[in-house]
């Protein structure tokens, strides 16, 4: 993976922890955004004031998607009084991105108390963008009074189950998984049985060599299970994707940008698009943190994911909303 | 005695009578005599206050969502479950029979509490 230079970051929050050093790096990370490239199960990422000197197989790919997530329409705490308005500079930034994405995966809460207006209103600000595309997996505040009814009729409509299903775009395989229903009590997200058998089913039949893009709301690692950050089941999904030499999975949740990497696994969380939330364990509770008017945009952001054939390597963007 | 409370308070005691009444004349006459009890919880910072509670049977227990974050409040055993309530909504139920009430939030299911009732 090569050495490590001053502006590269390999973030393990597992292992190195946080201290109030490693908070500001990150915070300052979130603000300048990061460039990240996935080579041999090992995602690199640079400050994008280093973009300029990547060359452009580095940057652009066949494939290229960005990812969006907790949009949480409908949030009007000092936090974020305008959710509408960051999401309307995130779409100003995915219509901006000097290589236009195919589409856009939004990994969930992409309103905050499941109402119909809600929803309505990302919809008309998500027409706006370049690519007309969506794919979508519910966050636990799409699924608040209706056990998802009203997600799957206008998000689900060809999935399975609760709202899972896959798709293929230029050779990669994308899975979308749902880990926000029926959760227990004292518990964390949850996939289910039903849902993991569907999955050792979809994956049997690739190619090993088949890159693998898995997205779901609540992360499929243990980020912090204190608050409730990872999936129960998530390692027995993880067993059956283990045969495939790329396996990039990307989440919400967590309102912040983390990686890490196990084998031939890399995981990733996106930014909101509508408030951050505290580094694990920083604060009583995971809450909205409010931070000065003026830095909002610099902690949301949305996620440009490329794609190069042949280099498999899945290159991960994080963009802060300014 | 009933000129004195709230009307919540005499809804709140009429539903109990209504629904103690089901259960049997006996529980009824008990409700009857008893005055309205009430306890409160509040949500604050993904937490329930107190976590545990302990009430006598009859009392009306209502929850508060004091955070920026919408919360619900639902039984382990499916005894009760609220709406999402979002900042400062609130939910009540009113415990008619003794045990143990183990509860949850369904949205952040690492929020558990606990109503015993004597």
């Amino acid at each position: 993976m090569g050495g490590k230079r001053q502006d590269e970051i390999l973030h393990d929050h597992n292992h190195d922890g946080i201290d109030r050093r490693g908070f500001l790096k990150c915070m300052a990370w979130a603000g300048t955004g990061a460039f990240c490239v996935m080579q041999g199960g090992v995602l690199k990422s640079y400050s994008l004031s280093r973009l300029p000197g990547l060359g452009s197989k580095e940057a652009m790919g066949e494939l290229s998607f960005v990812q969006i997530s907790d949009s949480h329409m409908g949030f009007n705490k000092p936090a974020n009084p305008d959710v509408a308005g960051t999401l309307k500079a995130a779409v100003d930034k995915i219509n901006g991105l000097s290589a236009a994405p195919e589409f856009m995966l939004h990994t969930g809460d992409i309103s905050h108390l499941s109402k119909p207006e809600e929803f309505d209103t990302v919809d008309q600000i998500l027409k706006n963008a370049k690519p007309k595309d969506v794919f979508y997996v519910p966050g636990e505040h799409e699924v608040l009074n209706d056990d998802g009814k009203q997600f799957l009729e206008r998000y689900g409509k060809s999935s399975k189950g609760a709202g899972w299903y896959s798709f293929d775009k230029k050779g990669v395989h994308f899975i979308g998984l749902v880990n926000v229903m029926n959760l227990k009590a004292g518990g964390l997200g949850t996939l289910g049985h039903e849902q993991l058998e569907w999955l050792e089913d979809d994956v049997k039949h690739l190619k090993h060599s088949t890159p693998i893009v898995v997205f779901a709301h609540i992360p499929l690692w243990s980020v912090y299970p204190e608050w409730g950050w990872g999936t129960e089941d998530s390692a027995q999904a993880l067993a059956y994707l283990k045969k495939f030499g790329s396996v990039t999975v990307l989440n919400g949740h967590i309102h912040q940008t983390m990686q890490k990497i196990e084998g031939n696994v890399t995981f990733h969380t996106a930014a909101s698009t509508a408030f951050p939330q505290p580094q694990p364990g920083k604060a009583d509770s995971p809450g909205p943190m409010k931070v000065p008017a003026d830095q909002l945009k610099s902690v949301l952001g949305i996620t440009d994911v490329n794609y190069v054939q042949g280099q498999h390597a899945l290159a991960v963007v994080d963009s802060p909303l300014a | 005695m009933r000129r004195s409370v709230s009307i919540a308070s005499l809804a709140t005691a009429l539903v109990l009578g209504m629904g103690a009444l089901g259960a049997g004349q006996q529980r009824f006459e008990l409700s009857a005599q008893q005055k309205p009890e009430t306890a409160e919880v509040k949500i604050d910072n993904f937490s329930f206050g107190p976590a545990a509670l302990t009430v006598p049977v009859g009392t009306t227990v209502s929850w508060t969502n004091r955070d920026d974050i919408p919360h619900t409040v639902v039984s382990t055993d499916g005894v009760f479950k609220s709406k999402v309530l979002d900042t400062d909504e609130k939910f009540s139920f009113t415990f008619s029979k003794a045990g143990s009430y183990p509860y949850f939030c369904s949205i952040h299911p690492k929020m558990t509490g606990k109503v015993i009732v004597q």
